[in-house]
Protein backbone atom coordinates (compact mmCIF):
# COMPACT_ATOMS: atom_id res chain seq x y z
CA UNK A 1 0.00 0.00 0.00
CA UNK A 2 1.18 3.49 -0.78
CA UNK A 3 1.75 5.61 2.31
CA UNK A 4 2.35 9.36 1.98
CA UNK A 5 3.60 11.84 4.59
CA UNK A 6 3.26 15.61 4.76
CA UNK A 7 4.64 18.56 6.76
CA UNK A 8 6.33 17.59 10.05
CA UNK A 9 5.21 13.97 9.74
CA UNK A 10 7.17 13.85 6.46
CA UNK A 11 10.18 15.55 8.07
CA UNK A 12 10.27 13.14 10.99
CA UNK A 13 9.80 10.01 8.88
CA UNK A 14 12.38 11.36 6.44
CA UNK A 15 10.51 10.50 3.24
CA UNK A 16 7.54 11.76 1.25
CA UNK A 17 6.07 8.35 0.40
CA UNK A 18 6.72 4.63 0.33
CA UNK A 19 5.10 1.35 -0.66
CA UNK A 20 4.65 -1.05 2.24
CA UNK A 21 3.28 -4.58 2.60
CA UNK A 22 0.97 -4.48 5.60
CA UNK A 23 0.27 -7.51 7.81
CA UNK A 24 -3.35 -8.65 8.10
CA UNK A 25 -3.41 -7.54 11.73
CA UNK A 26 -3.43 -3.92 10.54
CA UNK A 27 -7.13 -3.23 10.10
CA UNK A 28 -7.69 0.43 10.93
CA UNK A 29 -5.85 3.73 10.47
CA UNK A 30 -5.02 3.61 14.18
CA UNK A 31 -3.54 0.11 13.77
CA UNK A 32 -1.45 1.38 10.89
CA UNK A 33 -0.06 4.28 12.95
CA UNK A 34 0.89 1.87 15.77
CA UNK A 35 2.50 -0.51 13.26
CA UNK A 36 4.43 2.32 11.62
CA UNK A 37 5.58 3.67 15.00
CA UNK A 38 7.26 0.30 15.66
CA UNK A 39 9.28 0.39 12.42
CA UNK A 40 12.12 2.51 13.74
CA UNK A 41 13.20 5.55 15.65
CA UNK A 42 12.18 8.10 13.03
CA UNK A 43 8.69 6.53 12.76
CA UNK A 44 8.38 6.36 16.53
CA UNK A 45 9.04 10.08 16.71
CA UNK A 46 6.63 10.90 13.88
CA UNK A 47 3.83 8.86 15.44
CA UNK A 48 4.64 9.43 19.13
CA UNK A 49 1.32 11.25 19.59
CA UNK A 50 -1.12 9.63 17.13
CA UNK A 51 -4.03 11.69 18.49
CA UNK A 52 -2.73 14.83 16.76
CA UNK A 53 -2.12 13.14 13.41
CA UNK A 54 -4.76 13.30 10.69
CA UNK A 55 -5.23 10.74 7.95
CA UNK A 56 -6.75 10.54 4.50
CA UNK A 57 -7.64 7.42 2.55
CA UNK A 58 -7.64 7.91 -1.22
CA UNK A 59 -7.67 11.68 -0.73
CA UNK A 60 -10.60 11.90 1.69
CA UNK A 61 -10.34 12.71 5.39
CA UNK A 62 -10.95 9.69 7.62
CA UNK A 63 -11.14 9.07 11.36
CA UNK A 64 -8.53 6.90 13.16
CA UNK A 65 -11.03 4.04 13.51
CA UNK A 66 -11.61 3.89 9.74
CA UNK A 67 -10.88 0.53 8.09
CA UNK A 68 -8.06 0.55 5.56
CA UNK A 69 -9.30 -2.45 3.54
CA UNK A 70 -9.40 -1.62 -0.16
CA UNK A 71 -7.43 1.62 0.19
CA UNK A 72 -4.95 2.44 -2.56
CA UNK A 73 -3.23 5.28 -0.73
CA UNK A 74 -3.12 6.48 2.87
CA UNK A 75 -1.72 9.87 3.83
CA UNK A 76 -0.64 11.07 7.28
CA UNK A 77 -0.24 14.72 8.21
CA UNK A 78 -0.62 17.24 11.04
CA UNK A 79 -3.79 19.32 11.47
CA UNK A 80 -4.16 21.61 8.48
CA UNK A 81 -3.09 25.25 8.61
CA UNK A 82 -3.96 26.63 5.19
CA UNK A 83 -6.09 29.60 4.26
CA UNK B 1 -9.64 29.32 -19.70
CA UNK B 2 -12.29 26.69 -20.44
CA UNK B 3 -15.82 27.94 -21.06
CA UNK B 4 -17.92 27.63 -17.92
CA UNK B 5 -21.58 26.95 -17.57
CA UNK B 6 -23.68 29.71 -16.14
CA UNK B 7 -25.33 27.97 -13.23
CA UNK B 8 -22.55 26.17 -11.39
CA UNK B 9 -19.62 28.22 -12.55
CA UNK B 10 -16.66 27.45 -10.32
CA UNK B 11 -12.94 27.96 -10.76
CA UNK B 12 -10.43 26.32 -8.42
CA UNK B 13 -6.72 26.91 -8.84
CA UNK B 14 -3.72 25.86 -6.76
CA UNK B 15 -0.71 27.78 -7.92
CA UNK B 16 2.72 29.02 -6.96
CA UNK B 17 2.24 32.39 -8.69
CA UNK B 18 0.49 35.44 -7.28
CA UNK B 19 -3.07 36.37 -8.28
CA UNK B 20 -4.95 39.63 -8.80
CA UNK B 21 -8.17 39.71 -6.77
CA UNK B 22 -9.67 42.52 -8.86
CA UNK B 23 -9.05 40.67 -12.11
CA UNK B 24 -10.56 37.47 -10.70
CA UNK B 25 -13.70 39.29 -9.48
CA UNK B 26 -14.08 41.07 -12.83
CA UNK B 27 -13.67 37.76 -14.68
CA UNK B 28 -16.54 36.32 -12.67
CA UNK B 29 -18.96 39.16 -13.39
CA UNK B 30 -18.02 40.25 -16.91
CA UNK B 31 -20.98 40.23 -19.29
CA UNK B 32 -23.39 39.09 -16.57
CA UNK B 33 -26.60 40.86 -15.58
CA UNK B 34 -27.79 38.19 -13.10
CA UNK B 35 -25.12 38.96 -10.50
CA UNK B 36 -25.91 41.66 -7.96
CA UNK B 37 -23.26 40.94 -5.33
CA UNK B 38 -19.62 39.88 -5.30
CA UNK B 39 -17.73 39.18 -2.08
CA UNK B 40 -13.94 38.96 -2.42
CA UNK B 41 -11.77 37.70 0.43
CA UNK B 42 -7.99 37.79 0.21
CA UNK B 43 -5.77 36.20 2.85
CA UNK B 44 -2.38 37.95 3.09
CA UNK B 45 0.89 36.91 4.71
CA UNK B 46 1.51 38.93 7.90
CA UNK B 47 4.95 40.18 8.82
CA UNK B 48 4.84 38.66 12.29
CA UNK B 49 3.65 35.48 13.92
CA UNK B 50 2.84 35.45 17.66
CA UNK B 51 4.68 38.77 18.04
CA UNK B 52 7.88 37.67 16.29
CA UNK B 53 8.86 39.05 12.89
CA UNK B 54 8.96 36.48 10.11
CA UNK B 55 10.96 36.32 6.89
CA UNK B 56 8.44 34.22 4.96
CA UNK B 57 5.85 31.46 5.07
CA UNK B 58 6.30 28.26 3.10
CA UNK B 59 3.09 26.46 2.26
CA UNK B 60 3.25 22.73 1.67
CA UNK B 61 0.19 21.04 0.16
CA UNK B 62 -1.22 17.69 -0.92
CA UNK B 63 -2.21 18.77 -4.40
CA UNK B 64 -4.58 16.03 -5.55
CA UNK B 65 -6.44 15.96 -2.26
CA UNK B 66 -6.57 19.75 -1.95
CA UNK B 67 -8.28 20.08 -5.32
CA UNK B 68 -10.80 17.36 -4.46
CA UNK B 69 -11.44 18.75 -0.98
CA UNK B 70 -11.93 22.33 -2.17
CA UNK B 71 -14.22 21.12 -4.98
CA UNK B 72 -16.35 19.24 -2.44
CA UNK B 73 -16.75 22.37 -0.33
CA UNK B 74 -17.51 24.56 -3.33
CA UNK B 75 -20.26 22.09 -4.29
CA UNK B 76 -21.57 22.20 -0.73
CA UNK B 77 -21.62 26.01 -0.84
CA UNK B 78 -23.47 25.89 -4.15
CA UNK B 79 -26.10 23.63 -2.54
CA UNK B 80 -26.54 25.85 0.50
CA UNK B 81 -26.64 29.24 -1.15
CA UNK B 82 -27.88 30.65 -4.45
CA UNK B 83 -24.48 31.32 -5.99
CA UNK B 84 -23.88 32.61 -9.50
CA UNK B 85 -20.15 31.97 -9.47
CA UNK B 86 -17.26 30.94 -7.22
CA UNK B 87 -13.50 31.26 -7.57
CA UNK B 88 -11.01 29.80 -5.09
CA UNK B 89 -7.26 30.26 -5.53
CA UNK B 90 -4.76 28.95 -2.99
CA UNK B 91 -1.04 29.55 -3.39
CA UNK B 92 1.74 27.22 -2.26
CA UNK B 93 5.50 27.58 -1.97
CA UNK B 94 7.38 30.46 -0.36
CA UNK B 95 5.35 33.60 0.34
CA UNK B 96 6.79 36.75 1.90
CA UNK B 97 4.98 39.28 4.16
CA UNK B 98 2.49 41.39 2.25
CA UNK B 99 1.97 38.81 -0.47
CA UNK B 100 -1.35 37.13 -1.19
CA UNK B 101 -1.97 33.58 0.06
CA UNK B 102 -5.58 32.72 -0.68
CA UNK B 103 -8.54 34.15 -2.58
CA UNK B 104 -12.25 33.37 -2.35
CA UNK B 105 -14.68 35.16 -4.66
CA UNK B 106 -18.40 34.41 -4.31
CA UNK B 107 -21.03 35.95 -6.60
CA UNK B 108 -24.79 35.87 -6.15
CA UNK B 109 -27.89 37.84 -7.04
CA UNK B 110 -28.21 39.28 -3.53
CA UNK B 111 -25.50 39.91 -0.95
CA UNK B 112 -26.44 37.51 1.86
CA UNK B 113 -25.61 34.40 -0.20
CA UNK B 114 -22.23 35.73 -1.33
CA UNK B 115 -21.20 36.85 2.18
CA UNK B 116 -22.20 33.55 3.79
CA UNK B 117 -20.64 31.36 1.10
CA UNK B 118 -17.32 33.25 1.20
CA UNK B 119 -17.11 32.89 4.98
CA UNK B 120 -18.08 29.21 4.84
CA UNK B 121 -15.43 28.48 2.22
CA UNK B 122 -12.69 30.30 4.14
CA UNK B 123 -13.56 28.55 7.41
CA UNK B 124 -13.32 25.18 5.67
CA UNK B 125 -10.15 26.04 3.77
CA UNK B 126 -8.41 26.83 7.05
CA UNK B 127 -9.26 23.54 8.73
CA UNK B 128 -9.93 20.94 6.00
CA UNK B 129 -7.87 21.80 2.92
CA UNK B 130 -4.55 19.93 3.09
CA UNK B 131 -2.13 22.86 3.33
CA UNK B 132 0.51 23.37 6.02
CA UNK B 133 2.29 26.63 6.83
CA UNK B 134 5.89 26.72 7.93
CA UNK B 135 7.22 29.97 9.37
CA UNK B 136 10.67 31.05 8.34
CA UNK B 137 12.00 33.15 11.20
CA UNK B 138 15.35 34.88 11.50
CA UNK B 139 17.11 31.70 12.58
CA UNK B 140 14.80 28.72 12.39
CA UNK B 141 11.79 27.22 10.65
CA UNK B 142 8.74 26.13 12.61
CA UNK B 143 5.40 24.62 11.58
CA UNK B 144 2.35 26.72 12.37
CA UNK B 145 0.07 24.98 14.86
CA UNK B 146 -3.63 24.60 14.13
CA UNK B 147 -5.80 27.03 16.06
CA UNK B 148 -8.77 25.88 18.13
CA UNK B 149 -10.64 29.03 17.09
CA UNK B 150 -10.34 28.00 13.45
CA UNK B 151 -11.88 24.61 14.26
CA UNK B 152 -14.69 26.33 16.13
CA UNK B 153 -15.29 28.65 13.18
CA UNK B 154 -15.58 25.69 10.81
CA UNK B 155 -17.75 23.67 13.17
CA UNK B 156 -20.47 26.30 13.35
CA UNK B 157 -21.32 25.41 9.73
CA UNK B 158 -21.82 21.73 10.60
CA UNK B 159 -25.41 22.32 11.66
CA UNK B 160 -27.77 21.01 8.97
CA UNK B 161 -29.12 24.49 8.26
CA UNK B 162 -26.69 27.36 8.84
CA UNK B 163 -27.82 30.91 9.48
CA UNK B 164 -30.77 31.38 7.17
CA UNK B 165 -29.48 33.48 4.32
CA UNK B 166 -31.79 36.47 4.26
CA UNK B 167 -32.36 37.79 0.80
CA UNK B 168 -31.16 41.31 1.59
CA UNK B 169 -31.19 43.38 -1.54
CA UNK B 170 -28.00 45.05 -2.56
Amino acid sequence: MKIRYFAWVRERVGKTEEDLELPESVVTVDDLMAWLAARGEEYARAFENPKVIRAAIDRSHVRPEAAIAGAREIAFFPPMTGG
Amino acid sequence: MAPMTRKSMATIRLQREDFDAAVEAATLTRGRSDIGAVVTFTGICRGSEAGDPIAALTLEHFAEMAEAEIARHVEEAQKRWALRGVTVIHRYGRITPGENIVLVVAASSHRADAFAAAEFLMDYLKTRAPFWKQVEGAESKTWVEAQAEDDAAAQRWDRPEPKPAGRGRT
